[in-house]
């Protein structure tokens, strides 16, 4: 028995979160006495894995891999999975993930639980709590068969160092056919995605427009941040649809999170909840966010923004 | 082509979250339920295959007879005819086993289902489907064009898109993008009478094969109140959030 952590990459760079992954995988090791084994695709440097935990690194270097096919990626995974005879694999929230999980669970006939926030508070059952009703209530669940599979929600455990053999092994997988074709991949370039940021800066309709945009992206830029928006802003086409966060759009789980012009409906709330620390500048005192921030900046944001971008600013040059 | 739209019927977004039963089951009283928003984006998507592709649009949902209200409502929108599995929705797992079970023996050539459920949030039951019944799929979809047999798909992938072409039958997990906001259709009166003589089958479920089991729920902790800053005193944000929350 033993647990698998399988974590992305981009061109041979390791993703940010799969060292969350990775803590969580050699915790739940240590918790279940087995070994964690991390899986691994087209990487150049293993090394800052083995900080987390890993007892063993299985390497697959296969070029054609190179582009995510979710049913072959889960179908290779499966046979990782099967060749060390693991009972639990541990993936991340992100997209990709999240598309290859089910099909995933299938091949390896396992009981899949996504959204998972916590290492199991028992055993047996084996029992995780994850969050349900988009971040309005959490979830105490047993998974009841043989093979697990935890998708664990994202910056909800933390990055954790942990002790591991950190041995290595190549692994050659056997690989299906294509059924599906990529005929492009469009990536906004030079942007940090709401997915990997640690800090967002999200709009409203507060901003009145598209033309005070650069508002929320000089902010941004400052802190190094992705931008988001409300549903309203995206459906007016000010902003693209995918920066749309909320219950209908992404969901972000960042640091800190910067609402600005934003009134704080429950359905955007829903989305955006499970972010540690919220703060919102908004002009209405009684604008329901207040309610939901932990930090809160009554004022207009034509004049707070700016003035809170040039002082970061200074607090950067400070402070790097 | 026949279109088969998997259909969650869920509290209304506005809804307030409270269980009963020492925290073992959700409290719909005074709750409104409605079409999982992902699911509503999908099937007026398959309206639009209805109405300029001459396809055929079933609903399903596995569901007890408290969902057939959510389903008259599909019916109201265009659906041609719904099927509700008559049982409880256990799990992802449960749920799209029921569905297999469904479209074995009655085959569609495109499933839309939602890319999630806002209640339950598994983000599994189309994957799930496709991994049992070995048929092409594609979630996160924001676009879907359907040619001859052939799909184009666009699909969000994290910080862009990319465009995915395959063969039907296809299952889809959907999301707003598919059809704009504004596309979406409140059913009229003439719907919602011709939806009374529309069919609505009630199938029986197979077997109760159980993965997964949620056991108790929890509300969120109250939050502590929030700590506001004068606009005069930026820097005293900067400092809370450097010192205090440790998140600059
Ligand atoms: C089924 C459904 C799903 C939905 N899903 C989502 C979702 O996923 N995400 C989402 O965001 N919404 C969603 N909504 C919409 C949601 O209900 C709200 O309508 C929306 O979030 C409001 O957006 P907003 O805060 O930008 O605009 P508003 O509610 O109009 O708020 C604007 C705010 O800006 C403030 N403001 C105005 N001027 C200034 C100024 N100069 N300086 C500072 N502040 C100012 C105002 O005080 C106000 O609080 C959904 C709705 C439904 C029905
Ligand atoms: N009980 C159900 N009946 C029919 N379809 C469902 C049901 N539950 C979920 N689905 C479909 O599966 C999608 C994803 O749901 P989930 O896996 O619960 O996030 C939903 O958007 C629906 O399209």
């Amino acid at each position: 028995m033993s647990v698998l952590a399988y974590i992305e990459s981009s061109q041979g760079k390791i993703k940010k979160n799969a060292f969350e992954i990775v803590s969580y995988s050699s915790a739940l090791a240590k918790k279940l006495n087995v070994d964690c084994n991390i899986l691994t695709f087209n990487t150049n440097n293993n090394s800052e894995l083995k900080k987390y935990g890993a007892d063993k690194i299985i390497k697959i270097s296969n070029t054609e891999l190179d582009n995510f096919d979710a049913r072959i990626t889960a179908n290779v995974t499966s046979q990782v999975a099967k060749s060390i005879n693991a009972n639990c694999v541990v993936l991340s929230s992100s997209v990709n993930s999240r598309y290859m999980a089910p099909l995933l669970a299938v091949e390896l006939d396992a009981g899949y639980l996504s959204n998972v926030v916590e290492l199991p508070s028992n055993l047996n059952p084996f029992t995780v709590k994850r969050t349900s009703f988009t971040n309005k209530a959490f979830c105490d669940s047993t998974i009841n068969s043989n093979v697990k599979l935890i998708g664990l929600s994202s910056n909800a455990y933390g990055i954790k160092e942990n002790e591991g053999k950190g041995l290595e092994e190549d692994f050659n997988p056997i690989l299906l056919d294509k059924n599906i074709s990529v005929k492009s991949t469009e990536k906004v370039s030079g942007k940090i995605s709401i997915a990997d940021a640690d800090i967002v800066v999200s709009g409203g309709r507060g901003l009145k427009g598209p033309e005070n945009w650069s508002l929320i992206e000089d902010l941004a830029e400052t802190l190094g941040a992705a931008t988001a928006c409300s549903k309203p802003v995206s459906d007016m086409g000010w902003r693209p649809h995918s920066e749309h966060v909320g219950q209908t759009g992404k969901p972000v789980a960042t640091n800190l999170y910067i609402a600005i012009g934003i009134s704080g409906a429950i359905q955007h709330l829903a989305g955006i909840n499970s972010s540690k620390i919220k703060v919102v500048i908004n002009n209405d005192p009684e604008a329901p966010f207040f309610k939901a921030a932990d930090y809160g900046v009554v004022g207009d944001a034509f004049q707070v923004v700016p003035i809170l971008n040039e002082k970061l600013k200074a607090f950067k040059a400070q402070n790097s | 082509m026949k279109i088969l739209v998997c259909i969650s019927h869920v509290p209304d977004t506005t809804s307030k979250i409270n269980f009963v039963d020492d925290y073992k089951t959700f409290d719909n009283q005074g709750v409104q339920f409605v079409i999982n928003p992902n699911d509503e984006f999908g099937l007026t998507r398959a309206m639009w295959f209805k109405e300029k592709q001459n396809a055929t649009v079933d609903v399903i949902n596995v569901g007890l007879s408290n969902t057939e209200t959510t389903l008259r409502k599909a019916l109201a929108i265009g659906a041609d005819r719904a099927i509700r599995i008559d049982s409880e929705p256990y799990d992802g797992f449960f749920v799209a086993k029921q569905i297999t079970n469904y479209i074995n023996s009655n085959p569609y050539d495109l499933i839309i289902a939602g890319r999630e459920s806002i209640d339950y949030n598994g983000g599994m039951v189309p994957g799930l489907i496709a991994g049992f019944s070995k048929i092409n799929f594609v979630t996160n979809c924001t676009s879907l064009e359907i040619d001859n047999n052939q799909a184009t798909i666009e699909r969000e992938i994290d910080g862009g898109k990319e465009i995915l072409n395959c063969n039907l039958p296809l299952i889809i997990g959907g999301q707003k993008g598919l059809v704009e906001e504004s596309d979406l259709r409140i059913p009229n009166m003439r719907g919602i009478m011709q939806a009374r003589q529309k069919p609505l089958d009630v199938v029986p479920c197979s077997n109760q094969d159980l993965r997964t089991n949620s056991i108790k729920f929890h509300k969120p902790e109250p939050r502590q109140e929030v700590k506001l800053v004068s606009s005069d005193e930026i820097d005293q944000l900067i400092d809370l959030l450097h010192n205090e929350a440790k998140v600059l």
